[in-house]
Order: C-alpha cells, then structure tokens, then sequence
C-alpha cells in the first residue's frame, strides 16, 4: 500500500511518500479499522515531514549547482590562495619594517595567519565572492528562464527563496571555513606553534586560540550571510544577474568610502562593513561580548530587513522572463 | 462571433481549466489578456490559437500563476493552484535549462523542485520521461550540446516527470523538423489518450486541426470563439469543386441537381456540396457528357475559420 492510497482514503497529506507513512500505512491494513485514525494521523505528520525531507531535497540540489559551479570553486580557490601567499610573504621578508603589530605576531604564533588573513579578506574579496553567489540566486534563474519552469514545478515562491538564501549562507560559511582552514593549515607548517598572544597582551593556550577561531568563523560567516541577504534583494529586483552582483559590490564599495569620512563617523556604526572586522574582539581577554554582541545584532537586523525586501517583492513580481 | 459554451463544458461539468473574466493589464496600461472566460473540459486535447502577441503566453504564465491577473478567476482542475500544479505539466515559452548540466541532471532538478515528488524514484521516473521522448541515449549530454529539436523534447519531458493530470504546451513544435513535429504530434495524442488533458497553444492552425478536439481563439487580447473544432468549422459548409473544359455545361446540370451557390470560373466550377453525394454528381456529370477531370470535396479549414475571426493572416506553415 502506498501513500497515495492513504491520501486516496480521506486524509489530508500532499501525498508525499515517505517510509514511515508506508509503515503507519502497513500498521494500519495489519491491524485493522481501529488503527485507520492513528494511521491518518501520521501520515499527517508524515506529509509534514515529508515537506521537510522535500525542503530538503531542493536544497541539496541548491548545493550541487553551487558547489559544482566552475565559477564558484574557483573564487573560493583563489580566496584560499590568499592565506598562502600571506603567509608566504610574511615567512619570506619576515615582519621587521613597519608591519603592524598583527603581521608581526604572525611571525611568532601560526595561529595568527588565520586572523591576519580574515583581516586582509573580509573588507571586499570575500563580499564580492557572497554577492556573487547571492546576486545570482534569483536574477540568475530568471535569467535563464528555469525560474518560471522552478515555480511551476512548483517549487512555492516563499520556499524557493528561503532555499536560496540558505544556500548563500551555506556558501558564506563553506567561504569562511575555507580561508580559515588555509590559513590555518598555511600558519602551522610555516610558523612556530605555541600559546597565542592576544591583542590585549595576555597570553592563552593553543587550544583556546583555536576555540577562539571557531568563533571567528562563526561571526564572519554571520557578517557574511547578512550580506547576502542584501544581494538577494537586490536579486529579486532584476532579470541580469550581473547587474545585482554590480549593484551590491558598489553598495559595499560606496559604504567602505563613507566609513573613511570622519564627517559621517556617526553612520558607521550602522553600515555593514563597519561590523565585519568587529571580528577583533574576540582577540581581547576577556572576548569583549558586547562588541560581538552589536555585530550579530546589527547582521541580523540587515538580514531581518533586506530578507523582507527580497520577500516582499518575490512573492508578488510577475514572472515574464 | 462566439461559438458558444455550449460547445465546451457545461458550467459544473469537471473543467480542466476554468478562467472568468481573467484579465491582465500590464504597467503603462497595456491590457494583455481582456475579460477571459475560457473552459477547456477535462480529456479534451484543446488548442489555444492565435496571432503572436494576442494574449496567449500571458494568459498560460496567469494560469500558471507566475503573473498575477489583474481581475477575474482562474482555477485548474478545480483545485487551488498550489494543490493543483504538482499535477499539471508545464511547457512556457520554450524550453529553459541548467546549460551546464546533463539533461538527466536538468529533469532531477526540476523534480527536486516539486514538493509532491519523490527523491527515492526521482531516477526511475527522470529514465522514463526521457525514454518517452526519444532522449535515452542523450541523458548524459550536457544540455549546451543539445540541438533545438532535443531541446524542445527535454522541455516535455521535464513535463512528464510524474503522471499528470493536465498538460500545458506553449508552442511544443516550436523549432522541431518535420519528423520531430511529428513525433510530438505523436506523443499528444498518447498522452491524451491515457486521459490527460493537453493545453496546447499553437499559431499553427494546421497542427491544432490535426491534434485537437477543442479549441479556443485570441486576437487582441480577446477570446473570439471557443468550442469543439467541429462547432468552430460549424455553419461553413464543405464545397464542391469540379475541373472540366466544359464550366458553363457543368454549372447548368450542378444547377440542376438542386446544388446552391453554383459559380462557374475558367475551367471549374464550385458549388455547396449541402446533402448531396459527390459521387453521384460525378456520375450524373460523366451521364450528360461533361468530361471530368477532377472532382474534389473542400471542407474548410480552420484557417478561413479563424482569418474572418480575428481579422489577420496567421502564420499557416505548418
């Protein structure tokens, strides 16, 4: 008996197979009428998590596009170059002359690497390779004409769109762990391994330096996916996906301009890029929480925003690509 | 001129697709489709006709819910839309594909989007909807590499992922050389065989003469006619056309035979055919001495049909 029969029998499921409706389906013809309720109540919850398992069949399939694109593996490549080429750099011309107090720790603590290089990265290449991939999550497949064959499927506008933005997210972190684990990789074949001096001056063990990272990552891919969630709006507002990549690469750009003007030092706070390098406290002793604290809030209110946005006008855009 | 409702469904009777007053005016006040009121009954094979840019493609992308009508109703299968489309397979405006992908990958993809399939058979069914349409041996091809005609076929295959209860076909033979056309031909009527209800919009008239059982007319954003072809060739009586060096003679005994609208012209002679046998014309012709050199009964065509309809020439090369 398959879940069709149940739904064919009066219940209200999509009619999703799923094991464990077949098995409440089996339960029910064994142990007759009686169990039929129980059966039609489980395959209710069968029908719900079968839009979960479905949910997650679109999204796994989000995933293969994203991760098998050319185009996508090679920015994430050329990212991960750039904790090598750091590291390199730095190993090479040592850190005398007027390098920074971060670079030059670099030079004693591996561990470092990874900071230095989040530093190097987050304000710009690894925005532009987050607005790439959110850019393109809408404009993208109007486009190319698969999403008025994706919403006649049909893949639910708000469904879509939610599988979009977590792929973006998932790229964000895929990105973040990438460079991360690099540099990280880069820093302890290079440099000397041992207990972290933070910027504080205060020193902590390898394995709290590492933990710290995880932190890092963490916060980074938050900045990230919030960025994302600008891109996908501006997504939702075209049909050529390179003029919303264009469009967020300037926003970011133009936000980075107005963040050097001490006139406007009272914007800073609110604008996206300000937060991204916020990443820094977590190099204090004690982590300074309320400063990492603000970065989340402000990542979640952009994404809160920008993801209504992207909502708002997906939902009710006719589709004449 | 409307063929009436009568000729469709009965209002009540199950609608494949049922749309009232379904209008859509576009931003800049461009009115796309003008109060639609279409039924197109269940099990029918209906064409959807008429001149490019006379509404056609809006009115599918409004069913299909990717443009939201300005006014009016629409419903298919009489369900909701969103119960109703993991039902429905769907070919708008030609074929659109992951160009990067293989064409087995494209219709996994596809699937992956419907809620109401299945992962566990998603590769049995993906097999089938391309053995259904002659791509086996191109399932691993990357779509880029595909020709217009596999295109197109990819993009029907796409619609028969799962068994369907409606199918709708925006211009199927669109870029297709004549065996293609053919076997798309073909494939409708199989289809609709099994019960499914074919939504086939077309400018070819020929095409929809020769697969459908219903259809309906757009010009200017307007539905002209809607009904079964016969109820649409209705009123237009079959002609009778007979050769002969000998007209005028011809004409006076067609006369005779009590055929109305008799016109002689050159070497032919037309008349409305009405209730008469033609070959019993023909021996009463070869009777009195008129040498026969064709004779030939002209039914016609839905293009006539449809020119003095909407006014304009269509596109009749197929």
């Amino acid at each position: 008996m398959s879940t069709a029969d149940i739904s064919a029998a009066g219940t209200s499921t999509a009619g999703v197979s799923t094991p464990a409706a077949e098995a409440s389906a089996a339960g029910a013809s064994a142990a007759g009428t009686e169990v039929l309720g129980q059966a039609a109540a489980s395959a209710r919850t069968a029908g719900r998590s079968g839009g979960v398992a479905a949910f997650a069949r679109l999204l796994g399939s989000e995933l293969g596009l994203t991760f098998r694109r050319p185009r996508n593996l090679v920015m994430l490549a050329l990212l991960a170059l750039v904790p090598v080429l750091i590291g390199v750099v730095v190993r090479t011309f040592g850190s005398d002359g007027d390098a920074g107090g971060i670079v030059a720790a670099t030079a004693g603590n591996g561990l470092m690497l990874t900071f230095v290089s989040l530093y190097v990265l987050v304000p710009l290449l690894m925005p532009v390779a987050v607005a790439v991939v959110g850019g393109d999550a809408i404009a993208g497949e109007a486009n190319a004409g698969t999403l008025r064959y994706l919403l006649t499927a049909p893949a639910g506008r708000t469904r879509l769109l939610a599988v979009k933005y977590l792929n973006a997210v998932v790229f964000s972190l895929a990105l973040t762990v990438t460079v991360a684990a690099t540099a990280l990789i880069t820093g302890l074949a290079l440099f000397p391994v041992g207990d972290v001096t933070l910027l504080s001056g205060t020193t902590v063990t390898m394995a709290e330096g590492l933990l710290r990272t995880l932190l890092i990552v963490g916060y980074v891919t938050a900045g990230m996916a919030a960025l994302a969630a600008v891109a996908m709006a501006l997504s939702t507002l075209t049909e050529i996906p390179i003029g919303a990549v264009a469009g967020t690469v300037v926003l970011i750009v133009v936000t980075q301009v107005l963040r050097a003007i001490p006139q406007l030092d009272w914007l800073a706070p609110y604008l996206l890029p300000t937060r991204w390098t916020g990443f820094d406290a977590v190099l204090r002793d004690p982590v300074a929480t309320s400063d990492l604290g603000q970065g989340l809030l402000a990542f979640c209110a952009y994404t809160v925003l920008f993801g209504s946005l992207a909502w708002a006008r997906f939902t009710s855009k006719d589709i004449t690509s | 001129m409307t063929v009436g409702h009568d000729a469709g469904a009965p209002s009540g009777a199950p609608a494949a697709i049922r749309t009232r007053g379904l209008t859509k005016v576009f931003k800049g006040g461009q009115v796309a489709v003008d109060a639609l009121d279409l039924d197109v009954p269940r099990g029918s094979v209906f064409g959807f006709l008429g001149p490019n840019g006379s509404g056609k493609t809006t009115t599918i992308r409004m069913l299909l819910g990717l443009v939201t009508p300005t006014a009016g109703d629409h419903a298919l299968l009489d369900r909701p839309l969103a119960e109703a489309l993991p039902s429905v397979g769907a070919v708008v405006e030609g074929p659109a594909f992951y160009p990067y992908l293989s064409g087995e990958a494209n219709l996994l993809r596809y699937d992956a989007a419907n809620p109401a399939s299945s992962a566990r058979d998603a590769r049995s069914r993906v097999g089938q909807a391309l053995e259904r349409v002659g791509l086996s041996a191109a399932a691993g091809k990357r779509y880029r590499a595909y020709s217009l005609g596999m295109r197109q076929r990819l993009a029907i295959a796409a619609a028969l992922l799962r068994p369907r209860e409606l199918l709708v076909l925006d211009e199927p033979t669109n870029g297709l050389d004549p065996q293609g056309t053919r076997e798309v031909r073909a494939l409708v009527r199989e289809i609709a065989r099994d019960g499914t209800t074919v939504f086939v919009s077309s400018h070819l008239l020929a095409e929809v003469e020769q697969m459908c059982t219903h259809a309906a007319v757009m010009s200017h954003g307007r539905l002209v006619a809607q009904g079964t072809i016969s109820s649409l060739h209705g009123g237009r009586p079959a002609l009778l056309r007979v050769e002969t060096p000998r007209a005028a003679e011809a004409a006076r005994i067609l006369d005779g035979l009590g055929l109305a609208e008799v016109t002689a012209a050159g070497s032919h002679v037309t008349a409305e055919l009405g209730g008469h046998a033609p070959e019993e014309i023909n021996a009463a012709l070869v009777r009195q001495g008129v040498p026969v050199r064709g004779l030939a009964v002209v039914r016609p065509s839905l293009e006539e049909v449809f020119v003095g309809l909407t006014g304009e020439g269509f596109d009749v090369d197929g």
